[in-house]
């Protein structure tokens, strides 16, 4: 018998005990608040049991607000916590002049981005050397710019999120590896909470899915010294979002 | 009494009068307690979505074989390659050899706490390599040659001081009291990691069986490089980390965060569906996910503490234990350590050799109340308590409870007693917690109340 079938059957002969359900051991019932109490057996109950489905479970959590204007104003709110700048804009030029005045400020050298609609539009806006990313790419060189220039998938009021992949985005690298992060995205693009972001991920991918797809929430942070809030640990020190 | 238990006994006997200690323990939690209830708060009904999470994980946990399976064959069919180690040895193992096979010089690690626990740095130290720890908390407790002090903040106990007197020595930088500067002193010298590193070795949070995936959290993106620049990945994760659907996540990330370490979501929350895919920039060419029983289906086998196994290691029971914040992380001895540590070691390292554990407990039930998938953390300890008498009687406390009894059921022989103890109440006071006390060991730290001067039936009997 190889490792893989001893864990299995060491799995299936531990689960021949059914357990208690959640909610119902010892003291606890207090907390069960009122479901399943008259169910005896446990391991009786059929793969995929809930009392309450996860996508009713989103009601429970934080909420991401149910008008455009809501989700606009949540994402505002999270973002001025976590620290990233997000801007909303009415057009795609205004967007591209944002960008300019940063790149300015900052004194980019050269930046890093994919090919894409408005990606490309960003980077022949900006007028700076540029390195793509798609098909392979020297990571010292994507390590020596100042800026990695993505689109995003999905953006999630709930949280201050956004989602980047592997395939879409430039690749694994280039949203974590330059210092600062600029986010190119549209309005349609931003949805209430995490549940709609990971159906709308799905819609997106979910007949061929890239490597990597990641929830980025603000810049890089970390509290390891004594408690105390550091941005840009490893990843990007400045998370810039720029909406139209 | 077992090493491990003399150990504890002597290590939370110091530190528990190290007033250094207990500010900085103190102080470090009081922040998470703060940033933690005001996130708890903009749930609309926290306790809904811990009973949710609960049965989420009762699911999962319950129906592993098959979540598994499903896990297990989605990710091959992306050409990752899937490991089962029943052991940790075996789980040491399988990483040197594809660590070997790739010819592999310099290894980057972000934080796993199963590799803590199987030993894998010191292992791969022994074959020559060179792994570099990347989460900030991890890489400074690496530097110091010690243990992760807590299962979310590894650094908990080190001052910004004596860190900075840690990189003046091991890396010659500077000394500093800002946390920025030292963040960025770590930053710089791992950049140079990511980029030469030829394995990437993570951990995960999360095991999707829907869609084959593993999900990794964390703040600082080290994770992120960790697994974007080397050209092989490996991932070591626990059988028990298996949730049913994509979706699932939408209440397990905020519920994570929140509870861990005060957020709404943390930094990084990122998924692993395979190696680098065609048309893909980067990425590593090979990916090894590793999947580590090392003990947990013995745990799986006690229907009573299962749901154990529910574990998020959110570190939230750590942080409102009265226990853990007087005697600190590394008193414990063990990879997982807090009230969750204190139910599970037992299981995976030995009841008889790690019960004291269970008994380090005011069974306050903070911990039951603090965890966000619900496990029955203080009743478990009461359990490993029963099982671990069940299993190995003690004769003298056997004996003793029976005399108690014996006296106590024989009215005659009660009143006797109470008249002895009226004339030797003095005596006993002086002697109390002395050499000459043979209960010593238990009255040094604990009070007896005076025997009283009248038993109620005489007062009764006076006033009538």
């Amino acid at each position: 018998m190889n490792a893989r079938d001893r864990i299995l059957a060491r799995i299936r002969e531990a689960l021949t005990v059914p357990a208690p359900k959640p909610g119902s051991h010892g003291h606890a019932q207090e907390h069960d608040g009122g479901h399943g109490h008259g169910d005896s057996s446990a391991g009786t109950r059929p793969i995929g049991f809930r009392n309450r489905p996860v996508h009713v479970a989103r009601a429970w959590l934080p909420q991401g607000g149910s008008t455009p204007a809501e989700h606009l104003a949540r994402f505002a709110a999270a973002s001025a916590e976590l620290k990233t700048d997000f801007r909303c804009v009415d057009s795609e030029a205004e967007a591209h002049a944002a960008l300019r005045r940063i790149a300015d400020d900052e004194g980019w050298r050269r930046v890093a981005s994919h090919h894409h609609a408005m990606t490309d539009a960003a980077v022949a806006a900006l007028g700076r050397p540029a390195l793509f990313t798609d098909g392979g790419y020297p990571p010292d060189d994507l390590e020596a710019c100042e800026a990695g220039i993505t689109t995003c998938d999905v953006l999630v009021a709930q949280t201050g999120s956004l989602v980047v992949n592997s395939r879409s985005s430039g690749g694994r690298a280039l949203s974590v590896l330059p210092p600062h992060h600029v986010v190119l995205a549209r309005r349609d693009q931003l949805v209430s909470d995490l549940t709609d972001a990971f159906q709308r991920v799905e819609a997106l991918h979910g007949q061929q899915w890239p490597s990597m797809i990641s929830l980025v929430t603000g810049p890089s942070r970390t509290g390891d010294i004594e408690r105390i809030l550091v941005l840009g640990a490893h990843g990007p020190k400045k998370l810039t979002v720029l909406m139209w | 009494m077992s090493i491990a238990a003399q150990q504890f006994l002597e290590a939370a006997g110091s530190i528990t009068r190290n007033l250094r200690h207990r500010g900085l323990i103190q102080t470090a939690l009081r922040k998470y307690e703060a940033a933690r209830d005001r996130k708890k708060s903009a749930f609309n009904d926290w306790s809904a979505a811990r009973q949710s999470a609960a049965e989420t994980k009762w699911d999962a946990i319950n129906h592993l074989d098959t979540y598994l399976v499903e896990f297990a064959s989605k990710l091959e069919a992306r050409g990752t390659k899937v490991h089962w180690c029943p052991t940790g040895p075996e789980a040491r193992d399988t990483i040197r050899g594809i660590i070997r096979d790739a010819q592999a010089k310099c290894i980057v690690k972000s934080k796993a706490m199963t590799a803590e626990e199987i030993h894998l740095n010191e292992a791969l130290e022994k074959d020559g390599f060179e792994v570099v720890e990347s989460d900030l908390g991890e890489f400074i407790v690496q530097l110091r040659q010690e243990p992760p002090y807590h299962i979310v903040f590894p650094a908990m106990h080190l001052t910004r001081d004596e860190i900075s007197d840690l990189f003046e020595r091991e890396l010659g930088s500077a000394p500093t009291r800002e946390p920025e500067e030292l963040t960025m002193i770590a930053r710089r010298a791992l950049r140079r990691k990511y980029l030469q590193a030829d394995v990437g070795i993570t951990g995960a949070n999360f095991a999707i069986a829907e869609t084959g995936m593993v999900s990794i959290t964390e703040n600082e993106g080290n994770a992120r490089l960790t697994s974007a620049l080397p050209r092989v990945m490996v991932t070591l994760l626990g059988i028990e980390k298996v949730l049913p659907k994509l979706e699932d996540l939408a209440l397990f990330l905020p519920l994570l965060a929140t509870a861990g370490a005060g957020q709404t979501v943390t930094g990084y929350n990122t998924l692993y569906g395979g190696p680098r895919q065609p048309g893909e920039s980067d990425g590593p060419t090979e990916w090894h996910v590793v999947l580590l029983d090392n003990r947990r289906t013995e745990l799986l086998a006690d229907p009573e503490q299962r749901d154990a196994l529910h574990c998020i290691r959110c570190g939230a029971c750590l942080n409102v234990c009265p226990i853990f914040r007087n005697v600190g992380g590394h008193t414990y001895g063990t990879t997982y350590s807090g009230p969750v540590g204190s139910v599970i070691t037992p299981h995976l390292r030995g009841l008889q050799d790690w019960k004291h554990l269970s008994n380090a407990s005011s069974l306050c039930g903070a911990c039951t109340e603090a965890c966000p998938v619900k496990i029955d953390l203080h009743h478990h300890l009461l359990q490993n308590r029963r099982n671990a008498v069940g299993d190995a009687p003690s004769w003298i406390e056997r004996l003793a409870w029976r005399a108690h009894a014996f006296v106590v059921n024989t009215p005659a022989l009660y009143q006797f007693a109470q008249e002895v103890g009226r004339i030797v109440e003095p005596l006993r006071k002086r002697l109390q917690g002395t050499p000459l006390d043979p209960v010593q060991s238990w009255t040094r730290t604990r009070d007896l109340p005076p025997v009283a001067g009248e038993s109620f039936k005489e007062w009764w009997r006076n006033r009538r």
